[in-house]
């Protein structure tokens, strides 16, 4: 019985987290704020030799072989560091989507160069979850059209991967038809855009009609990602609060020492403990198929990331208001993390739309 | 990351199955917890316990144990395997639980081979005298006095939430000894006849309309002077060593998993305009909730357990479980009573009550664990200062 990270996955935290201090601290977020690019492409080349970004490829194809846990642990750091990089859609959804139904040549062609940091691909994965007001997709004759939003970290993009019903599609950033537009969200560390596409050509990925079941498990080990991004926020924020708490001073005497701020910070670190034991398990339950988690991967990461969610944003609005005034202002860092949970929050399946997926699989009521 | 216990512990684990099996029907009937009598077919279960190393297994031989080393995935899998079988465990509560660990780290030979061996056989219930009614929160603060006359001491005062105090025929206490000393340095473990006369033990009817509890009165009730454990004036460190393991039993996730489990079969079961509870959406969403608070409780209590086993330090995540735990169950019951909606409130004894009425006492009596063996409040306090290194309250 070895419930926990092992040394190597504690290695790795701590590679992340230097990396994030020394390359990407808030002061480089701030610059990158006004940047409508928003990515540092040489900060996320730097990155994948550290081989994170390649977490998720196989060693065949220059990537590092690892698993959903390690993926966790980088999230984390990543939530950790508001680190403005595009981890959610190179480094997970479409290593993930390209490794399961690729063909070689488009394995080949794609993998090790995401792997080392020098493409960037990105998913249009939001209307496999729900689709709002006008928005979708449709093929005919291998030509598709329609619209998708909040696609992930699309500046720079080289591709997107475009599903479409039970069929999976990649287009070229440069295709004819296709428009990118930017839709700036609250969260300044992540680019999210529209697609619009005007009868655009695209090469298919996988046999046609089988995409189905690799779809479904990318959007679950996205929804874990986010589940530890959320929670790499949460700690950063309590982290702060705490610090903070302890430099305050009125009546005085450092807040730390009245009651009513200590039991928020300890309601918080409450939260975030069996939360962050539940979001290990979760990731387990992707990387080992055992009888060891009777609720099943696609069940836990619904139950990790709607409590997760509900744990970062009670976090995040307790640890502003332990730094009172000041935690409301630019100034101040931590909104960084406030926002960067919200997204996290409502990105791929709200707690509400995931709870009914989770007693949906669970057929509670059937 | 593995979750799996490795062979030998499966090999031990297959062997405690067919040890169930085979033997189950020599089980008493008890419901699982502490025992409350004295009882022949108690006593001999638990001996068959202790032969096979089944029950006060890490008790040395010389004190009526199987004298193995402590092995925490062994007490998992013991815990485990005998609720599975619905199967009653070894006898448990404050004897066993509390005062047996607390003689083998501070008693003398004499209390040793005098106490434990009746006690972990199931022959000797033990109640705990630590609350008094001016000495909550701040327990060091107790006046249960203990005057010194010759080889006597003389008790007085009155202690409260005494949960076994009806059954039990000793009980250990905390009592101020030396009232010169500084608050903390003044109180002694005592072990105290319940037969003694001047003893007054005196019911406790609670919220939850059951007296699980008592109130013991005391009146120059004489102990010898040989029944104090350790040093006069030791006592409230000696009592420290044990308080924490009161804690990490209250808010355990095996509790939280079966009444989520329960919860489960209350809401399949109860009908509402014909069809199951459980098809109302609503219910669905608050139960995915609570169900994620249940699964990471479970996940928290195998890294709490594998960081024991390391012997490493768990850091803040170690003092979170009696807060979560506790809320968690108080909010699992009152979710099983909107659940019932107004069928929730029915009263145990009413014909119509579902479950006996179970769901209504669990609710009120895990509010009261919520409060006892260290308030929430007080467990914020432990989790800001000792997990986040805030600034101490005064004491």
């Amino acid at each position: 019985m070895n419930f926990g990270l092992s040394e190597e996955q504690g290695l790795l935290d701590e590679t992340v987290r230097r990396f994030l201090v020394e390359r990407l601290p808030v002061s480089r977020l701030r610059e990158l704020r006004e940047d409508a690019g928003g990515i540092d492409s040489d900060a996320w080349k730097a990155f994948a030799a550290l081989g994170a970004v390649g977490c998720l490829i196989d060693e065949a194809h220059g990537g590092s072989g690892l698993g959903v846990l390690d993926a966790v642990v980088i999230a984390t750091a990543l939530g950790h560091g508001a680190a403005p990089l595009p981890f959610l859609s190179s480094a997970v959804l479409a290593p993930l989507l390209l490794g399961a139904l690729g063909s070689s040549a488009q394995q080949k062609h794609w993998l090790p160069r995401l792997a080392a940091g020098e493409t960037r691909v990105s998913v249009a994965a939001s209307e496999l979850v729900e689709r709002r007001q006008d928005a979708g997709l449709g093929e005919a004759g291998g030509r598709l059209a329609g619209t998708a939003l909040f696609v992930p970290d699309a500046p720079g993009a080289e591709a997107y991967l475009v599903p479409v019903g039970d069929d999976l599609w990649l287009v070229p950033t440069d295709a004819a038809g296709l428009e990118v537009r930017a839709l700036p969200t609250l969260d300044a560390s992540r680019r999210l855009a529209e697609l619009r596409l005007l009868q655009v050509r695209g090469e298919r990925v996988g046999a046609p009609g089988g995409a189905g079941p690799a779809l479904e498990r990318a959007l679950d080990v996205a929804r874990v990602i986010l589940a530890a991004d959320a929670l790499g926020c949460s700690d950063r924020a309590l982290e702060l609060a705490v610090a903070y708490a302890q430099e305050r001073r009125q009546f005085d005497r450092p807040i730390a020492s009245f009651q009513a701020v200590k039991h928020l910070c300890a309601e918080m670190a409450a939260a975030v403990e069996p939360a962050r034991a539940l979001l290990w398990y979760a990731a387990h339950a992707f990387d080992e198929s055992g009888a060891s988690t009777p609720e099943g991967p696609a069940v836990l990461a619904a139950l990790a990331k709607s409590h997760l969610s509900d744990v970062a944003t009670f976090v995040l609005r307790t640890a502003t208001e332990v730094h009172g005034g000041i935690g409301f202002t630019d100034e101040c860092d931590l909104h960084f993390w406030f926002h960067r949970a919200a997204l996290d929050r409502q990105w791929l399946g709200g707690p509400d739309k995931l709870r009914a997926r989770a007693a949906a699989l669970q057929r509670w009521g059937a | 990351m593995d979750l799996r216990y490795g062979p030998e512990y499966e090999a031990f684990r297959t062997e405690l199955r067919r040890f169930l099996e085979a033997h189950r029907a020599r089980a008493p009937k008890a419901r699982l917890g502490e025992v409350l009598s004295i009882d022949p077919q108690i006593a001999a279960w638990q001996q068959l316990l202790i032969e096979h190393g089944y029950a006060a297994r890490t008790i040395p031989e010389a004190y009526g144990g199987g004298g193995h080393a402590p092995d925490p995935l062994i007490s998992v899998i013991l815990s485990e395997e005998f609720r599975r079988a619905g199967v009653p465990a070894g006898v448990s509560g404050q004897g066993p639980d509390m005062l047996v660990p607390t003689l083998l780290e501070h008693g003398s030979e004499a209390q040793k081979r005098r106490y434990i061996p009746p006690t972990v056989r199931g022959e000797m219930i033990w109640c705990q005298g630590y609350s008094e009614p001016g000495a909550g929160s701040d327990l060091a603060s107790l006046t249960t006095s203990g005057r010194v006359e010759g080889d006597t001491l003389v008790v007085n005062g009155q202690k409260i939430w005494t949960s076994t105090a009806h059954a039990a025929q000793m009980m250990f206490a905390l009592v101020r000894t030396e009232p010169e000393a500084k608050k903390h340095a003044g109180i002694s473990y005592v072990l105290i006849p319940m037969d003694a006369p001047g003893i007054d033990v005196r019911p406790l009817r609670t919220m939850t309309g059951h007296a699980e509890f008592n109130e013991v009165f005391f009146d120059d009730v004489r102990v010898p002077l040989a029944n104090v454990v350790g040093r006069r004036g030791e006592g409230w460190k000696i009592a420290n060593t044990t308080l924490r393991h009161e804690r990490d039993m209250l808010g355990s996730a095996a509790t939280s998993e079966g009444l989520f489990q329960g919860l489960l079969r209350t809401l399949e079961q109860e009908q509402v305009d014909g069809r199951p509870a459980i098809e109302d959406p609503a219910l669905q969403a608050r139960l995915a909730a609570l169900q994620a608070r249940t699964v990471a409780m479970r996940c928290h209590a195998m890294r709490l357990l594998t960081a024991r086993v390391r012997g490493e330090s768990a850091g803040v995540a170690s003092l979170v479980t009696k807060l979560n735990g506790c809320q968690l169950n108080h909010d699992l019951a009152g979710f099983a009573i909107d659940g019932m909606g107004e069928a929730g409130t029915l009263y145990r004894g009413a014909e119509r009550a579902r479950d006996g009425g179970r769901w209504l006492f669990h609710w009120m009596f895990q509010l009261g664990l919520i409060i006892g063996g260290g308030t929430a409040q007080i467990q914020k306090n432990i989790i800001a200062e000792r997990g986040l290194g805030m600034p101490r309250e005064p004491r």
